[in-house]
C-alpha cells in the first residue's frame, strides 16, 4: 500500500533548487515582453487614449488599446473581454498594454501613455443599510439564497438566551507568491504556458474569448507557485498576451502582474456584513438560528458569494432561516477564495456560539454537542460519516481544555478558544460546471506505468498523493509510477477547486487502472493503455458528505498595548482517509496559517474617494510570516468515508482556513473580556474597547 | 525629458560558480538580469519590492534581496542562487533539511527561503544579534523564536512557516 504513507513531495528536490519551472519561466526564444496600463478611476468612460510617445520609443513592438486590439467574442464573459471598449467598471481595470523588446521598455513606454477619463460617480462601499441591496437568484454554488424553516421569529421572542449581533469581515486578497503570469506564443497554433489552477478550464475560457479552437490550444502548467482559487479562471492579462502575441507576428509575449496590479486584476475574497440571531433553552439546544448575509459582487458582472450555506445543516434547530443579500459596486468581480463563503460565514456563526455559551453559562464544547443534528436538515439526507464531536473532544484533549482558565502571566493576558466547521462537498459540481474528469494509464515497458491526468498541483501535493492512488490501484510500487499533470494534452480533468482534486482526479485514476487492468491484465505489453472518468458520485441522492474539523486556539493579549499573539493553533480534522500524511498535514496547517493570517492582519484598505484598495502591496497589505505563527498543529481522524470515493477520501486542504478566525475571536475574547465581531482582530480594536470599557 | 534609448552598461557577475558577462540596461535589477537575460530563474520574482524574499540570493557569501539590487552595480559580484547550493545530486543540508521536514509546498518562495537560511545561519554563526536577541554580547542562541524573527523576511502564502523552522533547526543542528 502506498497511501497512507508519508511520500517526500516528488518534485521537492526542484522545489529547493528553484529548477521546477513556473509559467513566466518556460525558456522560448526572443521573447516580448507585456506591461498593462489601468484605469485611474473606478467608473466612467475612456475619452482618449495617446499612444504616439509610447509607439515612438525605440523597442516598442505594440500598443494594444481598445481602438487597436483585436475583437474578441461578444458572449465571453465580461472578466476576460480586454480593450474591447473605453467603458471602465472598476479601478485598475486594464486598459492598455505596451509589447516591447525588454520589461523596462515596456514599462517606460507604460508611462508614456496619456489617458484621457469622462469619471462617473462609483460606489465602492459595502454597507447593511445599502439601498440597493437585492436578492440574488441564486449563489455562486448553485443553492438558493434563502432558505426558511419553522418559526424564527416567534422561537426568538420566547428563547431564555438569545443573541443578535452583527459580524464584518473586509475583503481580502489571495496573494500567492508567484503573480499570475502567461507567456503566449501564437503562430498557427497558440501555446501558453499559464499559471492556471486547471489547464482544461483555462483552454475551454480561453477559446471562447478568443473565438479560436480549443483543440488549437495547448496550455502548460506543470508547476503553479500557490492559487488559492485566484487562478482558475483565465484573465486579461493572458488574453492580452495571446493577442499580443498574434499582433507581433507569433512571437513569444510574456507577462506577469505586478504585485500591485494583483491587488486590482486577480480578483478578492468578498467583504461581508453578517447578522446572526441565535435562541437557546437553558440546556443550550437552539430554538432558532437566523444567519443573514449581505455582501458585495460587481456591478458588471454577478458573483455572490454562499456565505450562510453552512447554517443550514451545521447544528440542529427547529426554527431556521438563512438569507443572502448582495449590492452591486463598481470593483471587481469577487471570486472564491480558499475556502470561499465558509471562511467568512463560520467567523460569524461560530462567534455567535461562542457568545451563546457564556450567555449560557455553559462549556463551548459542550454546547456545540447539544446541537449535533442526526441529519443533514438541509436535504433531509443522513451523512456519510459525521465525526464532528470526536474531533472536538480529540482536540479537547490533546489541546488541554478542561479546567480552562484565563491567566495573566506579566503584561499578557491569556486566553483559549474553541470553533466547530464543516466543509461541504460540491459533488453537484461536476455534472452542472466541472464535468468529467479523466485519466489514462499506460505500461511503458518493464512493469513501469505513466499515468496522466489534466490535473493541477500548486502546491498541495497532488502529483504526489495522485502518485500514491496510481500505484495502489494498479497494485504495484510507487516506485514503478510516473504521473504528468499540468498540460490540456493530458486527459481532460477539472480545475482545482473546492478541495476536491484529489477525490476527482484520484477516482479517474482508480478508473483507469481498472479498466488497465480488465483489458491488458496483469502482464501487458509495452504502449498498452487505457483511460477512466470520474462522472460524479453516485450517493448523493442518499447522504450526504461533508467534511468537519473543530479548532483550538490560545491566545495571549498585551494589556497595554493590544498586541495579540496566537501561541498555539490546533486543528482536528474530519476528512476520511488521508492519502499522504506528510503532504496533508502540510496543506492543513498551511490553510491554518491563511486562518490566522485572516483572523489578525488582511484587510483591505479602500479609499473610498478613488475607489481603489490602497494598500495594494505586502507592505499594506499584511499577510501572516514567520514571526506570527508559533505553535501550530494539525491531526485527523483517520476514518475512511465509504460514501465519497473509491480510496475513503474527502475534501481536506480548505478545512485549514475555516475555523481558525473564530477560535481565535473567541481566545481573545476568553483572555480580555472583549468581543471583536469585525475582521481582523487588531490592537487598535482591542485598545479602543478597553478605553470604551 | 524623455530619454529614448536604454543606457547599457557591460558587466561580469560570477553565478553560481560561471562567469557571465552581459550588457544591461542600466535600470535592470540583478534579479531580472538573472532571470530574463541569463535564464536562472531559481531566484523568483514575488513583489519586486524587497517587501516577500522570494528573490533572496547569496551576493558575495550575504543574503540580498536580487530584485533591489541594481546589476550595473554588482558588476564582479558572486552569486551563489539556490540551484547553486546544490552540488549536482547532493543537496545542501538546508534543502535536504527542507525536504525532509516538508518546508515547501507551492515551491515559489522556497529558493529565497532556502538562501535566506542559508545566510541567517552565517548571520547567527558570526554572533549578529536580531531584534529579539536578549543579550546582545552574548553567543546568540538559535531559538525558533529567532529563526521566526530572521526569516520574517521571507513570505509563504501557503503558510509552510512552520515546517520551514523546523527544517532549519534541524540543519543547524
Amino acid at each position: 500500500m502506498s497511501i497512507g504513507i508519508p511520500v517526500e513531495r516528488m518534485d521537492g528536490r526542484a522545489k529547493v533548487t528553484g529548477t521546477a519551472p513556473y509559467a513566466y519561466e518556460h525558456q522560448v526564444a526572443d521573447p516580448l515582453y507585456l506591461h498593462l496600463i489601468q484605469s485611474t478611476i473606478a467608473r466612467g468612460q475612456v475619452t482618449a487614449i495617446d499612444v504616439a510617445a509610447a509607439e515612438a520609443l525605440p523597442g516598442v513592438a505594440a500598443v494594444l488599446t481598445h481602438h487597436t486590439a483585436p475583437r474578441l467574442a461578444p458572449d465571453a464573459p465580461a472578466e476576460f473581454r480586454a480593450l474591447q471598449s473605453g467603458e471602465i467598471v472598476h479601478h485598475g481595470q486594464v486598459i492598455a498594454g505596451v509589447v516591447a523588446e525588454s520589461p523596462h521598455i515596456a514599462r517606460h513606454a507604460a508611462g508614456l501613455v496619456r489617458v484621457t477619463y469622462d469619471a462617473r460617480p462609483h460606489d465602492v462601499r459595502l454597507r447593511a443599510d445599502h439601498p440597493d441591496l437585492y436578492t440574488p437568484d441564486m449563489v455562486a454554488i448553485g443553492a438558493p439564497a434563502d432558505s426558511a424553516t419553522g418559526d424564527t421569529h416567534a422561537a426568538l421572542a420566547s428563547a431564555p438566551f438569545r443573541i443578535d449581533q452583527t459580524y464584518t469581515t473586509s475583503a481580502m486578497f489571495h496573494s500567492p507568491i508567484e503573480p499570475h503570469a502567461t507567456t503566449a506564443i501564437w503562430a498557427d497554433d497558440l501555446t501558453v504556458y499559464e499559471a492556471s489552477q486547471g489547464v482544461h478550464d483555462f483552454t475551454a475560457l480561453l477559446a471562447q474569448a478568443l473565438g479560436f479552437p480549443a483543440d488549437r490550444i495547448r496550455v502548460i502548467a506543470p508547476h503553479v507557485g500557490g492559487a488559492f482559487g485566484s487562478k482558475g479562471l483565465a484573465r486579461p492579462h493572458a488574453v492580452l498576451a495571446a493577442l499580443a502575441s498574434r499582433m507581433t507576428g507569433g512571437r513569444a509575449v510574456k507577462v506577469a502582474l505586478t504585485r500591485r496590479q494583483m491587488f486590482a486584476l486577480t480578483n478578492h475574497r468578498p467583504a461581508t456584513v453578517q447578522r446572526v440571531q441565535l435562541g437557546a433553552d437553558a440546556d443550550g439546544r437552539l430554538t432558532a438560528l437566523v444567519h443573514d448575509a449581505i455582501l458585495s459582487t460587481a456591478r458588471y458582472e454577478e458573483y455572490v458569494e454562499w456565505v450562510a450555506t453552512s447554517s443550514r445543516n451545521m447544528y440542529a434547530t427547529p426554527n431556521r432561516r438563512t438569507t443572502h443579500r448582495a449590492v452591486r459596486l463598481d470593483v471587481q468581480m469577487p471570486a472564491p477564495m480558499r475556502a470561499p463563503g465558509e471562511a467568512q460565514g463560520h467567523f460569524a456563526t461560530e462567534s455567535a456560539m461562542d457568545e451563546l455559551a457564556t450567555a449560557i453559562g455553559m462549556d463551548p464544547i459542550e454546547l456545540r454537542i447539544r446541537n449535533e443534528p442526526s441529519a443533514d436538515a438541509d436535504t433531509g439526507l443522513p451523512w456519510s460519516s459525521r465525526n464532528l464531536v470526536e474531533c472536538l473532544r480529540l482536540g479537547a484533549q490533546r489541546f488541554g481544555w478542561a479546567g480552562r482558565g484565563r491567566r495573566r502571566e506579566g503584561d499578557w493576558l491569556i486566553g483559549t478558544g474553541v470553533a466547530a466547521a464543516t466543509l461541504p462537498t460540491w459533488f453537484k459540481l461536476i455534472s452542472v460546471a466541472y464535468g468529467p474528469s479523466h485519466a489514462a494509464v499506460e505500461h511503458v515497458g518493464n512493469g513501469r506505468y505513466l499515468v496522466s491526468t489534466g490535473a493541477s498541483d500548486a502546491g498541495t501535493g497532488a502529483r504526489t498523493a495522485l502518485s500514491q492512488i496510481a500505484a495502489d490501484a494498479l497494485s504495484v510500487p510507487l516506485s514503478d509510477v510516473d504521473l504528468e499533470l499540468g498540460d490540456n494534452a493530458l486527459p481532460r480533468a477539472m480545475l482545482a477547486a473546492g478541495s476536491m482534486g484529489t477525490m476527482v482526479w484520484g477516482s479517474a485514476i482508480v478508473a483507469a487502472a481498472g479498466e488497465f487492468r480488465r483489458l491488458h491484465g496483469t502482464d501487458p505489453r509495452p504502449g498498452a493503455r487505457a483511460e477512466g472518468a470520474m462522472t460524479g458520485n453516485p450517493h448523493t441522492e442518499r447522504v450526504t458528505i461533508d467534511s468537519f474539523h473543530a479548532v483550538f486556539a490560545e491566545a495571549a493579549v498585551h494589556a497595554e498595548t493590544g498586541e495579540i499573539r496566537v501561541p498555539r493553533l490546533l486543528g482536528v480534522f474530519d476528512i476520511g482517509r488521508v492519502v499522504n500524511p506528510r503532504t496533508a498535514r502540510s496543506q492543513l496547517i498551511g490553510g491554518m496559517t491563511m486562518g490566522l493570517s485572516m483572523a489578525l492582519h488582511e484587510s483591505a484598505a479602500v479609499d473610498q474617494h478613488v475607489g481603489a484598495v490602497v494598500n495594494n502591496d505586502f507592505a499594506g497589505y499584511h499577510i501572516a510570516t514567520h514571526a506570527d505563527v508559533a505553535d501550530i498543529d494539525a491531526v485527523w481522524l483517520d476514518k475512511p468515508d465509504p460514501y465519497a470515493n473509491e480510496m475513503g477520501i474527502r475534501p481536506a486542504g480548505e478545512n485549514g482556513v475555516i475555523g481558525v478566525a473564530a477560535a481565535v475571536a473567541n481566545a481573545v475574547n476568553h483572555a480580555t473580556g472583549v468581543r471583536i465581531r469585525d475582521l481582523p482582530i487588531t490592537p487598535d480594536k482591542l485598545v479602543v474597547s478597553r478605553f470604551a470599557r | 525629458m524623455t530619454r529614448t534609448n536604454p543606457v547599457l552598461a557591460d558587466i561580469a557577475i560570477h553565478v553560481d560558480g560561471d562567469k557571465r558577462q552581459l550588457s544591461v540596461d542600466t535600470r535592470t535589477t540583478l534579479l531580472d538580469a538573472l532571470r530574463d537575460q541569463l535564464g536562472v530563474t531559481s531566484p523568483k520574482k514575488g513583489c519586486d519590492h524587497g517587501q516577500c524574499g522570494a528573490c533572496t540570493v547569496l551576493l558575495d557569501g550575504r543574503r540580498v534581496v536580487s530584485c533591489l539590487a541594481l546589476a550595473v552595480a554588482n558588476d564582479g559580484a558572486e552569486i551563489v542562487t539556490a540551484q547553486g547550493l546544490a552540488d549536482g545530486d547532493d543537496l545542501h543540508p538546508v534543502q535536504q533539511a527542507f525536504l525532509d521536514r516538508d518546508g515547501l509546498q507551492c515551491g515559489y518562495c522556497t529558493p529565497g527561503q532556502v538562501c535566506s537560511a542559508v545566510g541567517m545561519l552565517r548571520e547567527v554563526q558570526e554572533g549578529w544579534p536580531s531584534h529579539v536577541t536578549g543579550d546582545l554580547a552574548a553567543p546568540v542562541e538559535l531559538t525558533d523564536e529567532e529563526i521566526r524573527e530572521r526569516m520574517s523576511g521571507n513570505l509563504c502564502r501557503c503558510g509552510a512557516y512552520a515546517n520551514i523552522v523546523a527544517a532549519i533547526r534541524e540543519a543547524a543542528e
